[in-house]
């Protein structure tokens, strides 16, 4: 009976976290039965994952930038145009991979705080800054690919990023290896971590949920890492896209919540004037989510100029707003304040989700964007909802 | 016999249990300048907003009866078609609108729907003789002054056919010159048959002006005074605004004298370059080890602004003068270096910039904190929590745990929130602005209670309050100010209600 009370209050405190996973849940369930689970192959789930990569990783810079009550309308040329940077750097002047990747991160580092410094430090509207910067990059893409059109890499470590898969070391009943062990290896990893989180808390004095409840976190969500590791080591294993993905998030995820810069973040965007009043650095703080959101539009146009082992002249339309929808479908708030990085990689799962599923069901584009429309719409009117129902 | 224009009749009104009105009576006769007046908090707004309809017919108990007709407003419009004209204290002009468009907003003069702008400036031209105002009507409000925006309101109201006029504070951000003509036209306009009702914290011009004074205090009427019978001058008045027991509200302390400055400015000015005038001019003052500094004063006072300008200056405002903390020469340029220096500010309007309102009390405790939580960046959750139970407890926050968001808790437990929050950067100058208002008479006495138990732990504490009560009751030494400086200092053993009043409305 305690057991279920204490489950019940979980859910209920939780709820708006735990929705978009049930909606991910309900969305995979859906399509999977629609195709005869085909949509749950390993083959297509690799794909799948694949194809969200460089949307999940500016949806996660985007959600810092809403947290922070700004937005950011120029990643996506942004990142088509030092993708195309990089073919230049990779093709022309034949530098090596180790070079051009550092470099094209630092590139969209100093542009994201040019950024942050015209809406922080001049007081310019951040639509306005970064609608000016869509147009300038979009140029700039026309203008660097103009004499040569479509720029195509040839560099196969480069063209890794986006198509490879860690070395298998030994396939095992057709399955992947390393994969394997990496799946297992992170199970074990977050089962200590959350045992010594637990016996530090209880080392404190402090309340923690029942063994019960414990546990069974620790089976499911073990269960599904293991059930991922599965379905991806049955194909060709971990992608590197994945294993970026899975980087950036635990990055993020460590810097926004066990920090004191994120804990800053959060704090100017929830309320912006309290937060300068607390002695924090307003505008540091702008500089440092526009530079991260920089960096990581860099890495977008990386991973998918590596995807599509060239650069080409249309690379990053429309991306900025795929990243806007992802994070608001992950959670964040449109007041500002709210939303998390893992959120906002889920987000960005559930709309490559619903463009996947609806391609094998043969639904034509014009349903696929009502569809997609509709489901962003749900999203912020449940976030609308719970956060009336908790004020 | 005398007719009433208004006859406010026993209105009563709650929010949620507390009383801001009861059984208030008020009447103004027909062609009469009929001022009110009352400390902040005493329900002179509330009132005004019963009358205009803002709360409307249903919320409030007692009857409004306008030129013997009972009248039942569900709406602002419902006011002003029945003829009452109010002036808020803070202009609702459009900066960027001429001065006709402004008159005639919400109110435009169509033909077949279309807006006839030539009989609009027509009319326009006519009101502002009315107010003797000359300036073009086309001109751009912004490029008013003060004075003549607050004509404009005027004019504005009088567009509406008012027999009614109610200015809330209109001359609080005039000079002198200009609330004189400000006062002339009152007289004028009372000339040509419109009542008014003034509120004022200038009791100097409500002597001046007055036909008849109402005295509000703690929501109720205290008490009405006929100038034709001689019966207004300042003293009854002040004496009638104050005068309650307070005696039981306050704590006891013993008194500890310890003779040593922590906190002195010296020559203290800020000139806001957003305002364009210095909003803190030329102050000095003294905070010694262990004591409680009152600073009193009406709205405006520029009390808020020298607040700011010792806590890092956040809004940027130009610093003449010095300031001495422990014995040296201090130059604080950001929050941060008057946070790790010692210096905490509890801000005046918790809601909008003290707490993060989203956010659970154990965040909102340690956020200005973080650095003693953490070691190289990274936060111990664990320490955050242990000293948030702590401030949980010794300030009695009533709430089930420290997740709970602060936006769900009472004002009481938000103001103990934001106190602990600042109690957590281990101060050694508290600047408390107005730490006890919106809050219910027992929070109050445990905030008290807290800053008797700071200061004997050594802690010095700077209190700006607008009660006079409160400045009278808890501080060591009062400051008064007015129009941004010190208008004097008063020791609180010896000081009166009266007298700091008598400092304020200089």
């Amino acid at each position: 009976m305690n057991f279920f009370k204490e489950a019940k209050a979980l859910v209920k405190t939780n709820i708006r976290d735990y929705g978009m996973y049930i909606a991910l849940f309900v969305i995979l369930l859906t399509f999977t039965s629609l195709t005869n689970g085909l949509f749950m192959s390993s083959r297509n789930i690799s794909n799948l994952l694949d194809s969200a990569g460089y949307i999940a990783v500016l949806a996660v810079g985007m959600t810092l930038v809403i947290v922070i009550r700004h937005i950011d309308l120029s990643v996506g040329f942004l990142a088509g145009f030092l993708g195309a940077i990089s073919a230049i750097f990779l093709t022309q002047l034949g530098l090596s991979v180790w070079i051009t990747i550092p470099v094209i991160l630092l590139f969209g580092i100093v542009i994201g705080i040019v950024n942050g410094v015209l809406v922080a430090r001049v007081g310019i509207p951040a639509f306005v800054v970064t609608l000016a910067g869509m147009l300038i990059f979009r140029g700039a893409l026309l203008q660097v690919t103009e004499k040569s059109g479509t720029i195509i890499i040839k560099n196969e470590q480069f063209n890794a990023i986006g198509n490879g898969f860690i070395p298998s070391i030994l396939q095992i009943n057709g399955l992947h290896l390393l994969t394997l062990l990496v799946g297992i290896a992170g199970i074990l990893l977050y089962i200590y971590s959350e045992i010594s989180q637990r016996r530090n808390k209880l080392s404190y004095g402090f309340e923690v949920p029942s063994i019960g409840i414990f546990s069974i976190k620790l089976v499911v969500i073990s269960a599904i890492i293991g059930y991922i590791t599965w379905i991806l080591a049955g194909y060709n294993g971990l992608s590197w896209t994945v294993v970026i993905m899975i980087v950036i998030v635990i990055i993020y995820h460590f810097f926004t919540t066990k920090t004191i810069i994120g804990r800053h973040i959060y704090a100017v965007g929830s309320n912006p004037e309290a937060a300068h009043l607390s002695g924090i650095n307003v505008q540091r703080i702008t500089y440092i989510v526009f530079g991260s959101m920089g960096m990581l539009a860099a890495l977008s146009g990386i991973l998918f100029t590596s995807r599509l082992q060239s650069a080409t002249t249309t690379a990053g339309t429309l991306f900025e707003l795929d990243a806007i929808a992802a994070a608001y479908v992950g959670g964040v708030s449109s007041a500002g304040g709210v939303g998390k990085v893992t959120g906002a990689i889920i987000g960005a799962v559930v709309m490559a989700s619903l463009s996947n599923g609806m391609n094998l069901l043969g639904i034509g584009i014009s349903y696929q964007y009502m569809i997609r429309g509709g489901v962003l719409a749900v999203a912020v009117i449940f976030d609308v909802l719970t956060r009336k129902q908790r004020a | 016999m005398d007719e009433y224009i208004l006859e406010i009749n026993d209105i009563s009104k709650e929010f949620l249990g507390v009383k801001a009105l009861s059984n208030v009576n008020f009447k103004v006769k027909k062609g009469e300048i009929h001022c009110l007046v009352g400390e902040n908090g005493a329900g002179k707004s509330t009132l005004m907003k019963v009358l205009s309809g803002v709360y409307p017919y249903g919320t409030y108990d007692g009857e409004i009866l306008l030129e013997e007709m009972v009248q039942q407003y569900r709406e602002i419009n419902d006011s002003v078609n029945a003829g009452i004209g109010i002036i808020y204290q803070e202009l609702s002009l459009f900066p960027d609108l001429t001065v006709y468009e402004n008159i005639f907003v919400g109110n435009e003069l169509k033909k077949r729907g279309i807006v006839d702008w030539n009989q609009t400036i027509d009319q326009a031209t006519e009101i502002l003789n009315k107010v003797k105002l000359k300036v073009i009507p086309e001109t751009l409000v912004k490029e008013l002054g003060v004075g003549k925006q607050q004509l404009v309101e005027i004019a504005k109201a009088l567009s509406k056919d008012v027999n009614l006029l109610i200015l809330d504070e209109p001359t609080a951000a005039l000079n002198d010159n200009d609330s004189e003509n400000l006062l002339e036209l009152l007289k004028e306009l009372k000339d040509q048959g419109i009542s008014c009702i003034l509120i004022s914290h200038k009791l100097k011009e409500i002597i001046s002006i007055a036909d008849t004074v109402t005295v509000l205090r703690d929501g109720k009427t205290i008490c009405t005074l006929d100038a034709s019978s001689g019966e207004v001058s300042e003293a009854v008045i002040i004496k009638n605004m104050v005068g309650r027991d307070i005696k039981e509200i306050y704590p006891k302390r013993l008194d500890k004298k310890v003779d040593e400055n922590v906190l002195e400015l010296k020559g203290w000015s800020a000139y806001d370059p957003e305002l364009g005038r210095r909003v803190v001019e030329n102050v000095n003052l003294k905070v010694r080890k262990g004591e409680i500094i009152g600073i009193a004063g009406l709205l405006g006072a520029g009390r808020t602004e020298l607040a700011l300008s010792i806590f890092g200056n956040p809004r940027n405002y130009k610093l003449q003068g010095e300031m001495e903390f422990q014995g040296e020469v201090t130059v604080l340029n950001h929050t941060s270096k008057a946070i790790t220096s010692g210096i905490a500010y509890v801000t005046e309007d918790r809601k909008n910039d003290g707490l993060f309102l989203l956010q659970d009390i154990k965040n909102n405790i340690s956020i200005a904190r973080l650095k003693e939580l953490s070691k190289n960046g990274v936060l111990n959750v664990n320490e955050e929590v242990k000293t948030g139970e702590i401030y949980r407890t010794s300030l009695n926050i009533k709430a089930s745990s420290l997740e709970q968001i602060v936006g769900k808790l009472s004002g009481g437990n938000q103001q103990k929130v934001s106190i602990g929050k600042w109690l957590n950067t281990m101060p050694k100058v508290l600047i408390l602005d107005e730490p006890t208002r919106g809050i219910d008479v027992g929070a109050k006495f445990e905030i008290y209670s807290i800053m008797n138990e700071l200061i004997k732990e050594g802690m010095s504490i700077i209190m700006i309050s607008s009660e006079l009560g409160e400045i009278l009751g808890m501080s060591d030494r009062i400051y008064v100010m007015a129009k941004g400086t010190i208008k004097g200092e008063l020791n609180a053993k010896e000081a009166t209600e009266e007298a700091v009043m008598e400092l304020a409305t200089q």
